[in-house]
């Protein structure tokens, strides 16, 4: 894990290294020009004058020790403005990975009950649906819908700040209610592939000697679905949810930039306007090192689930 | 394995085969009619409808249907109709040619892995583990940022985030593929490795190759929308992308604008995912998708 984030933080710099233009460049720029002798001095300032394997090495010790460099646009340091954001996206892409988790093998588990039926149907369509439609086309269909033409629902940011009350519940329902819409956005692609995984997943089981040994015993039928089957067919899903959430980050950005979510998503699409490197490369950072901790909590959930894996 | 005589054969179908089994499904050949008509619309389409993409035609933002132009104008009086079906050509180009990329990189790392085992294969492995978990839209932003967007920095950029499930799905074939007889038959024939990986492995592992490469075209035509919608389009040319990404701040004063080449999108995406299935059903009849 410690390895993956060393990974991007090299690779951050290679990228950096290898792109034309460097951080004098951009400073030059935005002053307005400057002669040879200032650039020198600037590249000397950032230590841009020394061997490459050094500046290699300084760039991690700088990183490791969280200074991710300062941002031009804001003029702060880029670690206080990404901490400042983090929280909405966190927020953002595990209620999304829940609900989707949740719905999708809610579905699954009914689709497969009737392998060729309307529900099943609905599930295959769904995840036709979920895979071609761009995530942020389905959050603006959703946005107009819900926010413009039937206004239940705010059209952008997290927060409303006309609010003054000291009631933490009065906050929390106002969070809720901005962030409804973007997780159900971001969770429409994924929940219907969980739920066409957990449709499969369950048919196999179903058709399994313990499955039927438990019918045999007389159990009820929701005792054999929830308890014998269920359990036995989520360790795929699991682990697919796990690899989708390098995904489910991406599709956050985009998300977010619909609705204007104040995290790294639309942190990172103003960065890319304001040419301010330094916050998309340290957005990179942090949201691989959201990945990972997904990943490592996947791992956790599939050892609950299933005694003989080793991690 | 209980179907041991049949796997041990080299698994490659008779052409004919295939092309039954897949014409033989009304959803994949609608897939096809649907992806073939687009491209027809992209390659020759500008033809029969000149008007330029680029062309300040009309007042901006006129709806749909009003003044003559089929689906409105966009914020500069542009004609969207024009705009789409030029787009086409651009949106499928980058479309095949970034999961060619991909193609191209998740088949030799797949491969070599897959064929070599020991240290190789832990490697290459930890290199396609490392671009799994890599939030793969953030780094191609990154890389489009940094080195400009140009068709080809973007068509770069999809092609070398998204080669990881290929690698996968490769690797699992050969190592499935390379205990077998014909294998071992090529190599005491006196076959060199080379020869071995892409002249007798790699055809026989070619089916779930073929199918996940289908499904990456649709998946890059996504992604080049999104980078798009984040403002990393290639200003020079039009892609379905690059009309929804210059729209994107008028999404709430003129919502077709952003609709209709979403659409566009939509379709060509499921378009591919249809052919994708068939092309799975008739390639590999043993191996169930999930």
């Amino acid at each position: 894990m410690l390895l993956v984030l060393l990974v991007v933080v090299v690779l951050n710099f290679l990228m950096l290294h290898l792109a034309p233009g460097d951080i004098a460049d951009t400073i030059a720029q935005t002053m307005g020009g400057a002669d040879e002798q200032d650039m020198a001095e600037l590249r000397k300032q950032y230590g841009l004058d020394q061997p490459f394997f050094i500046q290699l090495f300084n760039y991690v010790v700088r990183v490791a020790l969280l200074d991710f460099g300062h941002s031009h646009f804001y003029n702060l340091p880029v670690f206080d403005l990404i901490m400042e954001r983090f929280p909405a996206t966190l927020l953002l892409v595990f209620s999304a990975q829940i609900l989707s988790l949740f719905v999708g093998i809610l579905l699954g588990v009914y689709a497969a009950q009737n392998p060729y039926g309307l529900s099943s149907l609905f599930v295959n369509m769904f995840s036709l649906f979920g895979y071609a439609a761009p995530v942020f086309w389905t959050g603006i269909l959703l946005l107009i819908a819900f926010s413009l033409h039937i206004p239940i629902f705010p059209v952008s940011g997290m927060r409303d700040i006309t609010i003054e009350s000291d009631n933490f519940f009065v906050h929390f329902f106002d969070v809720l209610r901005h962030l409804f819409l973007p997780m159900i956005t971001l969770a429409s692609i994924f929940f219907a592939y969980y739920s066409r995984l957990c449709r499969a997943s369950m048919l196999e089981v179903l058709g399994a000697d313990f499955v039927r040994t438990a019918k045999a015993k007389g159990l009820s039928k929701k005792d054999v679905l929830l308890k014998h089957a269920l359990k036995n067919s989520l360790s795929p899903v699991i682990t697919f949810a796990g690899l989708s959430f390098s995904a489910v980050v991406s599709g956050a950005i985009l998300v977010e930039t619909v609705y204007s979510w104040p995290g790294l998503g639309t942190l990172a699409f103003n960065s890319i306007i304001s040419r301010d490197t330094p916050v998309l490369l340290g957005i990179l950072i942090f949201s691989t090192l959201m990945v990972t901790v997904g990943n490592l909590l996947t791992d956790l959930t599939l050892k609950a689930l299933d005694p003989r894996i080793k991690i | 394995m209980l179907e041991n005589e049949e796997i041990e054969e080299p698994t490659i179908k008779p052409v004919k085969e295939i092309f039954q089994t897949f014409f033989k499904s009304y959803s994949a050949v609608t897939g096809l009619v649907i992806l073939i008509g687009i491209a027809v619309m992209g390659f020759i389409g500008p033809l029969f409808y000149p008007t330029d993409p680029f062309d300040m035609v009309w007042m901006p933002f006129s709806p749909p249907g009003a003044d003559g132009f089929l689906l409105g104008t966009d914020y500069l009086g542009r004609d969207i109709l024009s705009q789409i079906i030029n787009g086409a050509r651009v949106s499928i180009a980058i479309g095949f040619s970034a999961a060619l990329v991909s193609c191209f990189i998740g088949v030799g790392i797949g491969s070599f892995a897959g064929f070599y085992g020991g240290w190789v294969e832990e490697t290459l492995m930890r290199i396609t583990e490392f671009f799994q978990v890599l939030p793969t839209l953030l780094f191609a932003m990154v890389i489009v940022a940094l080195f400009g967007s140009s068709v080809l920095s973007i068509t770069l950029a999809i092609g070398a985030v998204s080669w990881a499930s290929v690698a996968r799905i490769t690797r699992s074939e050969f190592l499935r593929i390379k205990e077998l007889d014909f294998v071992l038959a090529s190599r005491s024939s006196g076959s060199n490795n080379m020869a071995l990986i892409f002249r007798v492995i790699l055809p026989n592992a070619a089916a779930p190759i073929i199918v996940q490469s289908a499904l990456l075209v649709g998946a890059a035509i996504t992604f080049e929308a999104g980078l798009a919608f984040l403002g990393l389009s290639d200003p020079n040319v039009i892609s379905w992308g690059q009309v929804i990404g210059s729209n994107r701040v008028y999404i709430l004063d003129a919502t077709y604008t952003v609709t209709f080449p979403g659409i566009a999108i939509f379709i060509t995406v499921l378009a591919i995912s249809l052919v994708g299935d068939g092309l799975n059903d008739a390639l590999n009849p043993k191996l169930r998708s999930r």
